[in-house]
């Protein structure tokens, strides 16, 4: 059974100093309520998984929250670089970035292996590239069948996965819908998860296409109404496009940054 | 209406090569662009696929990420992310794959990771994303990007996504399924590789680009066609499209 708890005391009990933490939500329901929290914690030494970083990652980089990348794309979509990230990468500020990269392909079959118990997961990956090389975690492996040679990825078991859906209800049945990403392997793939939620309700009317999480599979459910923001919750609040299109000029700049950071997060009250 | 600029020659030029009923994987920016121009043009029944799981897409506005809710909304189907990529792509049903980059070779390698060294970056880009396997993955490969001596490089910083390796005979030495890049569209032209030797070859300019302009912004020696095509200037019609897509955009970035 989830316990439903303070976003606060929630990130308090789940996300400890050197853990590995799964933040996901591919554009839609990116954890930022939860985000924000681990870096008003001043968690540190973190590995931080992700597929698409997105701002949410470059602020805990830039807040000094990370030594450890693993990732596919780090990028501002449609805008460009995530400068936080970069600075880390490139100039080791505020300090060194160790980076794990895979391939979009490889990191979704990399929570499909742990959520499903496996060592590793097998796909058509990788091929001809330099990424290969560079990646301990990319190995080459012969179809036991056929004999053809195809790529193997280690499993992908976070100590926390932190994922964001639109709601849950009391008993922490949580429930999901729109673009769902790769949302369910991470809280499966995890040794203990932690998932944020527009809203409690008292019972969860059934929706087409919706993903439904069971209580007795989540470790905490927390209630943070616009949590996901600036990416978006589908049918409660849009993307802010132009929030992200603003994030690179106040990304850019170290001081701007922190300034920014102060009066935005770390003043923030805690939820709960 | 006024003439059009570089750009709009490319995204319509690369809206183009897309035919009426293909599925094609598309990334974000300038193929993004191109894509939606085909489907509210010429090629109405292409299906868009998208890597955060949206297949069929009908965006009236460009968006601005790969997973923005109009593209959600608009779709024929929205599958889980490992679905998008081992089902859909992995299985065999994406015709084109549509994707940009920061630097391309001779060979239509492209790399999206990083200028300079891997350890020690001079600029570090998002990396490759989806694109390597849909390089590798769909039957064929589009590639969009502007065209300088610094994006068009005689040796790329990174291998990001394989075009045609170190030449003729390496896709298939590696088991890949999929033909590689058959077009490069960019602002001043149209690149294809030779059927023989895999290089890209200018086989078009865009009306008023001199073959010189082509070779200063080529970073190798650019083999060039025998017979150099102008290509088309856009219709009005596709200008009027192209220019109210991106309309749309603004709006919602005001």
């Amino acid at each position: 059974m989830a316990e439903i708890l303070g976003l606060g005391e929630a990130v308090a009990g789940l996300v400890h100093d050197g853990d590995s933490v799964a933040l996901e939500g591919f554009t839609h329901l990116i954890p930022f309520a939860a985000g924000h929290e681990i870096v008003r914690q001043r968690r540190r030494g973190l590995t931080l998984i992700r597929m698409t970083p997105d701002l949410v990652f470059d602020q805990l980089i830039g807040m000094g929250c990370a030594r450890r990348l693993v990732f596919s794309w780090g990028g501002n979509p449609g805008v460009g670089s995530l400068h936080r990230l970069r600075d880390a990468v490139e100039h080791a500020w505020p300090g060194p970035l160790e980076l794990e990269e895979h391939t979009h392909a490889g990191m979704a079959n990399r929570y499909v292996a742990g959520a499903s118990n496996l060592p590793f997961a097998v796909l058509r990956g990788y091929v001809g590239t330099d990424l290969a090389q560079r990646t301990a975690t990319v190995a080459p492996i012969t179809c036991p069948f056929t004999g053809e040679t195809l790529t193997a990825v280690a499993a992908l078991r976070p100590d926390v996965g932190i994922v964001h859906a639109q709601r849950a209800d009391r008993e922490g049945n949580v429930q999901l819908w729109g673009i769902t990403g790769i949302q369910k392997e991470v809280v499966l793939a995890s040794g203990r998860s932690l998932v944020t939620v527009e809203e409690i309700v008292d019972e969860l009317e059934p929706r087409p296409g919706a993903v439904v999480i069971p209580t007795w599979a989540v470790t905490a459910v927390a209630e943070a109404p616009r949590g996901a923001y600036p990416s978006y919750a589908h049918d409660y609040y849009d993307r802010d496009n132009d929030f992200y299109r603003e994030w690179d000029a106040i990304s850019r700049d170290r001081d701007g940054f922190r300034e920014w950071m102060e009066r935005h997060v770390m003043a923030g009250a805690t939820v709960g | 209406m006024s003439d059009p600029t570089p750009d709009e020659l490319m995204t319509v030029a690369a809206a183009r090569e897309l035919t009426d009923r293909t599925v094609c994987f598309v990334g974000i920016g300038l193929p993004s662009t191109a894509a939606n121009l085909a489907r509210l043009t010429h090629a109405p029944r292409t299906v868009l696929v998208y890597e955060s799981g949206t297949i069929g897409s009908k965006p009236a506005m460009l968006p601005l990420s790969i997973g923005d809710g109009e593209l959600a909304e608009t779709a024929d189907s929205v599958v889980p992310v490992p679905e998008i990529f081992n089902y859909w792509l992995q299985g065999g049903r994406i015709d084109v794959g549509f994707l940009g980059a920061a630097q391309i070779d001779r060979f239509g390698n492209l790399n999206s990771t990083v200028i300079g060294s891997y350890e020690e970056p001079k600029v570090r880009l998002p990396g490759g994303g989806g694109a390597p396997e849909i390089a590798t993955l769909a039957r064929e490969v589009i590639v969009i990007m502007r065209q300088t001596s610094r994006s068009f490089v005689e040796r790329l910083h990174f291998r990001s996504s394989l075009g045609f390796g170190d030449g003729p005979g390496d896709r298939e030495r590696l088991g890949i399924s999929g033909a590689g890049p058959t077009v490069v569209i960019t602002d001043l032209g149209v690149l294809r590789p030779d059927t023989t030797t895999c290089e890209l070859t200018l086989t078009e300019v865009h009306p008023g680009v001199a073959i010189d302009e082509v070779r200063e912004a080529t970073g190798w020696p650019l083999a060039v066609a025998d017979d150099v095509a102008p290509t088309a200037a856009p219709t009005p019609a596709e200008l009027e499209a192209l220019r109210a897509l991106q309309a749309a955009r603004a709006r919602t970035a005001a």
